[in-house]
C-alpha cells in the first residue's frame, strides 16, 4: 500500500486535484482510500457526489467509542473509499489534535489492514503545515510520499518551500519523502518553466503540469470529478496522465528547501523574463 | 564585632566569590553567564543588581512553580466560600488540591468552606478537539446546583490557552444565567517565568471583579487589611488574635481564611499592611489609587519583627490609647516568649541557616532565626523580582521583558464616589518627616550580612555544592528539594507548607518555630544515618526476567557508576 499525502497553500486546489487524480487511479483499477484532513470536511465531495458523509470526529462524539468502520467510511466513485476526519467549527478547539484522533481511530478499526487490499491511501491535508496536528500524517509515517500542489504564484511557491522544510525535518527521522510538485496552473507567465526549475532546485520533479480549464469548475458544480462528469474531456486526460505519473513514480527525495533569497531570485528571473 | 564570614565544613573561611565559583564551574559557558548574574556576594549598603524574574534554564532543576499555581494555588485558592473550578485535564486540579495547607474555618452560622473539594472540568480529548467551553459552562451549572456558592472562579490551564477557549466569555454568560459572580482567570501555566505571573493575574482579577462590591462601615477606626498572608498552618489566625488584642480590626486578610464578602468589602479598611510583597503589592497599589487606602510593608514573622510592625501600625493611626495598648500587648507577649527564646538560643546560637524559598519568606524567616541567634549564610527567592531583593527604590530601573508584557496591566483611576484619602497630605508629610515610610520595601539584601551569598532561583546542583562545602545546620526550602537536602544529612524545614507544623506567625507562632528549629538542629538523628553506599559502594542485583539469567547468574554486576548494561542474552 502506498501512503500519499497532498499538501499545498490554502485554495490552491488540493482537494480538487486529489479527487480528480484518485478518479484516474480507480479508473485504472486501483483500490484507493481518501482521508480528508480538513475540519471543513469537503475533501471527498466530488467522489461522493455531495457532502453526505458524517465525519469521524462527529461520529465519535455521537456514538462514543463504539464505532464501526462502515459508520465513518463511505464508498465513492468507482469503488473509492472516502473518510472525512472533520473537526471543530472555526475558532474553537484544536483541529490538529482532531486529525490525530481520527487517524488513530481508523487504524484501530483496521482501515489499513492487509485484508482491505488497498493500493493507495491519500491524505488531503489542510493548508500549510501549520502545527503539530497537521504535520501528523508525515510525522508519524502515516504518509510516506508527499506531493505538493503549487502554481507559479509567489505565495504558493513560498508555501511549497515551507512544506519542504517540514518534510526535511521529518525525513531525517522517518520514511517520508517528497514525490514531486503538481503544478495547478494559474496561467502565470513562464509558469511551467519556473516550477520545473523550482522543482529541480528542491531536488525533486514537477510530476505534472495541470492546465487551467473551466471543465474542472463545471464538474464541481455537478458534484463530480472531471473523469466521472465527462470522461472524454481533455481535462480528464490530464488527470489520467497525472494518475499514471504518480503510479509509475520512483523518484522519492529528501527535499532541499530554498533560502528566501534564492526563491525570490527565481521569481525575479522567470517573472520578469519576456514571455 | 567581627566581620561576617562563611565557613566551610572544616571550619575554614570561604569567600562568597569562591563559593560562587565552585557552584558555577561545572556549567557550560552560556548557563554560567546567566547564573553569574543570579548569584551575588551581598553588600547591604549598596545591593548589587541581581538577575531575578528571568526564565529558568531548562534542565537546571528549579524550585519554581507555574502561573496556574501562583493564581489558583496561592492567591485565590484560600478564599473558602467560593467554588474554584480548574478548567483543564484533571492533573492540575488534583495536584493543587489541599497541598498548600492554607487553612480555613468558617465562623458564622451558614458559612461554608469548599476548600476540601477539588473541582475540575476534567477535559478529555473531545474537549481539546472541539473546545471545552460547553463543558465549562456545564461545570459551572453543576457546581451552582450542588453548592449555591457566593461566587465561582475559573482557572485556565495550559491546554485551554492553546486551543483558545474563551473562559471570560463563559464566565460572563454564567454570571447572567446563575445570578452570581463568576470570574475567569487566564492563568495558563506557561504564561510567565514562574508562579509570580499568576500572582499578578490573580491580583488583577480580584481587584476587577471582587474588591469594592460590598460597601460597609466599621465602628472601629483602626480597621486594616492584612495583604499577602495566606494562613499556612494557621498563621493568619495568630496575627488576627494578636491584632484584636491590640484593638485593631481586620476587615479582610488576602487571602488566608477569608470569605467572599470580606474580599468584596476590603476597600472599606483604613490601612493595608503587606506581608508578602511579591504576591500582592499590585493589589495594595491599586487599592491606594482607587480608594485612597495607604499601605506599608510589615512582617509578623519573628518576635522583634512583629513588635516593630505593630508599633508602625500604632504610629500610623497616631492614637495614644492604641499605642499604649500595643506596648502592653508587646510587653506581655515578649515576657511569655522570653524564657522559651532564651532556652532555645542557648542551643541554637551561632548555628547556620540557608533559606531558598518564596518571594518573601526567605527574607521574613531570617528575622525568626536572628531571634534565636542563628546566622543566615545564604538566601534567595524562588520567584521574586529585583525589588524584593534590592528594595523598591530600583523599581524605575527594572526592565520590562516580553514575559512580563504577557500579563495584563490594568489601568486604575480614583473612584469618583468612594476615593477617600485616609490621611491628608499634611498628615502624611508630618509622618514622613518623622521617618515614617509608606509604600516601602527595602528588600532582602539590605538586611543580610555583607559577604553572605544571595542566590536567585537556586538549582539542585548549587544546593548540593552549598551543602558539600558549608553544610548549614538547617535549610529552609520547599517540597522539590526537601528530600535531596535531607539525604545529604541536613534537616530541611519546608516554608511553603510548614511540613505538618505551624503556625509560626506573631509571638505565639514564633515560640512554635523556635521549638521546631531547636528540635531539628539539636537532634542527633542525622549522625546515625549512614547511607548504603558508604557501607557498600557496589550494589548487586539480578534480572527479574529471563530464566537463564536467574539460573546461571549471567546478570552483569553493576556498580553505582556503571552505565545501564543491556541484559545478557539468553544462552
Amino acid at each position: 500500500m502506498r501512503k500519499v499525502a497532498i499538501y499545498g497553500k490554502g485554495g490552491i486546489g488540493k482537494s480538487t486535484t486529489t479527487q480528480n487524480t484518485v478518479a484516474g487511479l480507480v479508473e485504472m483499477g486501483k483500490k484507493v482510500m481518501v482521508v480528508g484532513c480538513d475540519p471543513k470536511a469537503d475533501s471527498t465531495r466530488l467522489l461522493l457526489g455531495g457532502l453526505a458523509q458524517r465525519s469521524v470526529l462527529d461520529t465519535l462524539r455521537e456514538e462514543g467509542e463504539d464505532v464501526e468502520l462502515t459508520d465513518i467510511r463511505s464508498p465513492g466513485y468507482c469503488g473509492s473509499l472516502c473518510v472525512e476526519s472533520g473537526g471543530p467549527e472555526p475558532g474553537v478547539g484544536c483541529a490538529g489534535r482532531g486529525i490525530i484522533t481520527s487517524i488513530n481511530m481508523l487504524e484501530q478499526l483496521g482501515a489499513y489492514n492487509e485484508s482491505e487490499k488497498l493500493d493507495y491511501v491519500f491524505y488531503d491535508v489542510l493548508g500549510d503545515v501549520v502545527c503539530g496536528g497537521f504535520a501528523m500524517p508525515i510525522r508519524e509515517n502515516k504518509a510516506e510520499e508527499i506531493y505538493i500542489v503549487c502554481s507559479g504564484e509567489m505565495m504558493a511557491m513560498y508555501a511549497a518551500n515551507n512544506i519542504s522544510k517540514g518534510i526535511l525535518k521529518f525525513a531525517q527521522t522517518g520514511k517520508v519523502r517528497l514525490g514531486g510538485l503538481i503544478c495547478n496552473s494559474r496561467k502565470v507567465d513562464n509558469e511551467r518553466e519556473m516550477i520545473e526549475q523550482f522543482a529541480k532546485m528542491l531536488g525533486t520533479q514537477m510530476i505534472h503540469f495541470v492546465p487551467r480549464h473551466n471543465d474542472v469548475q463545471r464538474a464541481e458544480i455537478n458534484r463530480k470529478t472531471v473523469i466521472e462528469w465527462n470522461p472524454q474531456a481533455e481535462q480528464a486526460d490530464e488527470y489520467r496522465t497525472l494518475a499514471r505519473a504518480i503510479d509509475g513514480n520512483d523518484m522519492f527525495v529528501i527535499p532541499k528547501p530554498l533560502a528566501i533569497s534564492e526563491l525570490e531570485k527565481l521569481l525575479m528571473d522567470f517573472g520578469l523574463a519576456e514571455v | 564585632m567581627s566581620e561576617f564570614e562563611i565557613k566551610t565544613v572544616t571550619g575554614e573561611t570561604i569567600t562568597p566569590q569562591a563559593l560562587k565559583e565552585e557552584m558555577l564551574k561545572i556549567y557550560p559557558a552560556k548557563t554560567k553567564r546567566k547564573r553569574e548574574k543570579q548569584i551575588l556576594s551581598n553588600d547591604p549598603e549598596l545591593p548589587p543588581e541581581i538577575g531575578a524574574n528571568t526564565r529558568t534554564i531548562p534542565g537546571i532543576i528549579t524550585q519554581r512553580g507555574c502561573t496556574y499555581a501562583g493564581c489558583k494555588g496561592v492567591v485565590l485558592g484560600p478564599i473558602h466560600d467560593i467554588v474554584h473550578i480548574t478548567h483543564g485535564p484533571i492533573g492540575c486540579a488534583f495536584y493543587s488540591w489541599l497541598s498548600r495547607r492554607n487553612l480555613a474555618k468558617p465562623v458564622n452560622k451558614g458559612d461554608t468552606n469548599y476548600l476540601q473539594y477539588c473541582m475540575s472540568t476534567d477535559m478529555q480529548e473531545e474537549e481539546i478537539v472541539f473546545g471545552g467551553e460547553k463543558k465549562l459552562a456545564q461545570a459551572c451549572r453543576e457546581a451552582y446546583a450542588l453548592f449555591k456558592p457566593r461566587a465561582i472562579a475559573i482557572y485556565s490551564t495550559c491546554p485551554v490557552g492553546l486551543i483558545g477557549d474563551d473562559v471570560h466569555a463563559v464566565a460572563r454568560k454564567m454570571s447572567e444565567e446563575l445570578g452570581i459572580n463568576v470570574c475567569g482567570f487566564s492563568c495558563e501555566g506557561y504564561k510567565g517565568v514562574s508562579q509570580s505571573a499568576g500572582h499578578h493575574i490573580a491580583n488583577n482579577g480580584v481587584f476587577k471583579h471582587m474588591v469594592g462590591k460590598l460597601d460597609m462601615t466599621h465602628d472601629n477606626p483602626f480597621s486594616i487589611n492584612v495583604l499577602g498572608e495566606y494562613n499556612i498552618g494557621g498563621d493568619a489566625w495568630e496575627i488576627d488574635t494578636l491584632l484584636r488584642k491590640c484593638g485593631i480590626h481586620v476587615v479582610s486578610t488576602l487571602s488566608g481564611d477569608v470569605n467572599y464578602d470580606q474580599v468584596c468589602s476590603s476597600h472599606t479598611a483604613n490601612l493595608n499592611v503587606v506581608m508578602c510583597h511579591r504576591s500582592i503589592n499590585y493589589m495594595a497599589q491599586m487599592m491606594e489609587t482607587k480608594f485612597g487606602i495607604p499601605w506599608f510593608k510589615v512582617n509578623f514573622i519573628g518576635a522583634a519583627a512583629t513588635a516593630k510592625s505593630l508599633r508602625k501600625i500604632g504610629q500610623f493611626f497616631g492614637d495614644k490609647g492604641l499605642i499604649d495598648r500595643i506596648e502592653e500587648v508587646i510587653a506581655a507577649e515578649m515576657a511569655a516568649l522570653a524564657p522559651i527564646q532564651k532556652d532555645v538560643t542557648s542551643r541554637t546560637k551561632g548555628k547556620k541557616v540557608a533559606l531558598f524559598v518564596g518571594g518573601s519568606r526567605a527574607h521574613h524567616y531570617q528575622d525568626l532565626f536572628s531571634d534565636i541567634g542563628m546566622e543566615t549564610i545564604s538566601a534567595g527567592y524562588e520567584f521574586a523580582h529585583r525589588d524584593d531583593y534590592e528594595g523598591r527604590a530600583v523599581l524605575p530601573t527594572i526592565k520590562i521583558d516580553a514575559d512580563s508584557r504577557n500579563i495584563e496591566e490594568i489601568h486604575v483611576e480614583a473612584d469618583p464616589q468612594r476615593y477617600n484619602p485616609r490621611k491628608s497630605p499634611e498628615q502624611i508629610a508630618a509622618l514622613e518627616a518623622g521617618g515614617f515610610t509608606f509604600r516601602d520595601y527595602d528588600g532582602m539584601m539590605k538586611q543580610m550580612k555583607k559577604n553572605s551569598l544571595v542566590i536567585d532561583d537556586i538549582s539542585h546542583h548549587e544546593m548540593e555544592k552549598l551543602i558539600a562545602i558549608c553544610k548549614p545546620d538547617v535549610i529552609c526550602s520547599g517540597i522539590k528539594d526537601k528530600f535531596v537536602i535531607e539525604k545529604l544529612g541536613v534537616p530541611c524545614k519546608q516554608l511553603h507548607s510548614y511540613d505538618y507544623g505551624g503556625p509560626y506567625a506573631a509571638f505565639t507562632g514564633a515560640a512554635n518555630f523556635y521549638k521546631e528549629i531547636d528540635r531539628l538542629t539539636s537532634t542527633k538523628v542525622w549522625k546515625f544515618v549512614v547511607p548504603p553506599w558508604k557501607q557498600n559502594p557496589e550494589l548487586q542485583a539480578t534480572m527479574a526476567f529471563g530464566k537463564a539469567a536467574a539460573a546461571e547468574d549471567l546478570t552483569p554486576k553493576r556498580s553505582m557508576k556503571a552505565k545501564n548494561v543491556e541484559p545478557a542474552e539468553e544462552a
